[in-house]
């Protein structure tokens, strides 16, 4: 009897992640492909309470232990391992965002099993699993069938829609008791909390975002201009914050916000995943990009393929002379 | 302070990627390899360190195409040492390079125990592991990705280190020296070094080869990809064609007919 389909029910600061249902969604598919049961596990402390929410898993094994109550990656680590030698999983699911990012390959390397980072899909066919990653920034993907159990993989964010991961059923939960020596070598401290002060970009109706095709600080103000024309605001995309050139606060994708706007100007960005995680349900998408092959362009809903340094201030005076038209006729 | 930096080499994807003829791998041929930018940010951090609380820092990588350019790069920019794994087959996933690292960092004396092992918390080619959680727990040490601060009490030998978490939220932790960071970000843009300044880091300075370490990959192995593919895309933007003017027009209008303007 092969064993079962788990996900890891991400919780980070006592709620539930979208990503959870999105992983569980696609567990389900797994599962039910494999013909064995599918299993939510939550790890933590004094969150019990949160298993009610997991009802698209036919079980939830819950771990509950002091020592999973602060985010030390590596106790979760050893948590999950336990719990894997216990119960012997086929398939183990981790949602790959920064709560869990080193999760995978720290339970691989103690497990001494394999493991497949970035996942954009898991698909099951005649008992032989098939993993599809992403690599290289987006621009290729790799099909893997991991053969040894457990299979232990990343998956990326977006894989299935929320909603499908979402069941009303109350699932039974089993505890198991898992002995945690708490690490003596790392110990959590305090969260410190965004800054106060900066717009908060997932309450803007425009977004203009740059990134690495920017090119240098000073470029940004031409996404400024365009930003102010517009009646919006400026963020940008992870190369641009470490650079310096826009503070976090701005960020979009995996570190940064998850944003949603009515239009989402991508000017210079790639279309790297962990940046389309966070922009990618926004209304209008429109992406500037001198690279043709720009993964950017196959979110967008509208592209164009030039330097972002010359479209920027050309849009920008389209629209303020529309504007302009507009003021005189009415 | 003793610092490792852990430094990668990966295809650039600015340039046109092309697959092998097995269809399971990159064409290496006409392929440009540059260093991680991760690994640039872990590098930047480490020299940022050094500079706070002095010491040394040593820059080790796996032989590829292009590392010399890369290693001589760090020595211009401040690195005190630079190190090549040789004997490297150059098809080494994550997982096995990881394995190849922290034997050689093992068996190469005077390396270890070193204060601080920094790398990138991610490059675009792992596809099988992760290095930093990798490398600690083969070396048996603590370690914290997506780290993008790092401050050292030298004397205790702890460090304070910051960790990235969803929406800008940040997690403050303390760590035990020695211990293996996975950077993000460094605190401040890696330093531009100028050329004449790499030529004359060539000519002054020398890489260490060493050979690898026994290949053992925990008995893991490489992960077997089946085929390797560009993205197949099902949808794609409408691309606006013409002068910046007319392409201007043409997103107003859309612009306008959405209500947007």
């Amino acid at each position: 009897m092969a064993g079962n389909v788990w996900v890891l029910a991400e919780q980070w600061r006592g709620q539930l992640s979208d990503i959870t249902y999105e992983v569980l969604a696609l567990g389900k598919e797994v599962a039910t492909a494999l013909g064995v049961d599918l299993q939510a596990v939550l790890l933590g402390h004094e969150i019990k309470d949160l298993a009610r929410s997991l009802g698209e898993a036919n079980s939830v094994l819950y771990l509950d232990h002091t020592a999973l109550a602060t985010p030390v990656p590596e106790t979760f680590a050893h948590a999950l391992t336990f719990a894997i030698r216990a119960r012997r999983p086929h398939v183990v699911l981790i949602p790959l965002t920064n709560v869990n990012w080193e999760l995978g390959a720290l339970l691989a390397a103690e497990l001494e099993v394999g493991y497949v980072n970035a996942c954009k899909d898991v698909r099951s066919e005649g008992g032989k699993l098939e993993t599809r990653s992403l690599l290289y920034g987006g621009k290729m993907e790799a099909i893997v069938n991991p053969g040894q159990s457990p299979a232990i993989l990343g998956i990326l964010p977006g894989v299935r829609p929320t909603d499908q991961g979402r069941a009303d059923a109350m699932p039974p939960v089993e505890e198991l008791t898992v002995d945690l020596l708490e690490t003596s070598s790392i110990r959590w401290k305090r969260y410190l909390e965004v800054e106060a002060g900066d717009i908060d970009i997932s309450k803007q109706e425009v977004l203009v975002s740059v990134g690495r095709g920017i090119q240098s600080r000073d470029n940004v103000a031409l996404a400024e201009d365009l930003a102010g024309a517009l009646g919006g605001a400026v963020c940008g995309s992870r190369p641009v914050i470490d650079q310096g050139w826009l503070p976090l606060s701005r960020q979009v994708g995996k570190s940064g916000v998850v944003v949603k706007p009515k239009l989402y100007v991508a000017a210079g960005i790639s279309g790297a995943p962990e940046h389309v995680e966070g922009m990618k349900n926004s209304d209008l998408i429109v992406a500037v990009n001198s690279d043709p092959q720009a993964p950017i362009f196959n979110v967008a809903h509208y592209g164009i393929n030039a330097d972002v340094m010359d479209v920027l201030p050309t849009l920008t005076e389209a629209v303020h002379s529309r504007k302009e038209v507009k003021k005189h006729a009415a | 302070m003793k610092i490792i930096v852990l430094l990668k080499m990966v295809p650039d994807v600015v340039e046109e990627l092309e697959l092998a003829a097995d269809g399971k791998a990159l064409d290496t041929e006409f392929l440009r390899m540059i260093a991680n930018e991760f690994d640039n940010h872990a590098l930047e951090e480490a020299l940022l360190l050094k500079e706070k609380y002095s010491g040394t820092v040593t820059v080790v990588a796996l032989d590829a195409p292009e590392v010399d350019d890369a290693l001589f790069t760090a020595l211009a920019k401040g690195a005190d040492q630079a190190l090549k794994i040789t004997d490297g087959d150059g098809t080494l996933g994550t997982r096995a390079g990881a394995y190849r690292l922290a034997q050689t960092l093992s068996s190469v004396p005077g390396l270890l125990p070193a204060d601080l092992i920094l790398t990138g918390a991610q490059a675009i080619d792992d596809l099988d592991g992760l290095t930093a959680p990798l490398v600690s727990h083969l070396l048996g040490l603590p370690q914290l990705a997506i780290v993008t601060k790092i401050s050292v009490d030298t004397t205790a030998g702890v460090a304070t280190v910051l960790r990235e978490f969803p929406g800008g939220v940040r997690g403050e932790y303390e760590v035990k020296l020695p211990a293996v960071l996975g950077i993000q970000a460094a605190e401040k843009p890696p330093r531009y070094v100028p050329v004449a300044k790499v030529r004359a880091a060539m000519k002054s300075q020398a890489i260490q080869s060493v050979p690898a370490a026994t290949a053992a990959d925990g008995g893991v192995g490489l992960l077997p990809v089946e085929e390797m593919s560009k993205p197949e895309v099902t949808e794609h933007a409408q691309m606006l064609k013409g002068s910046p003017e007319e392409i201007a027009n043409q997103l107003c209008e859309i612009l306008a007919a959405r209500g947007l303007l």
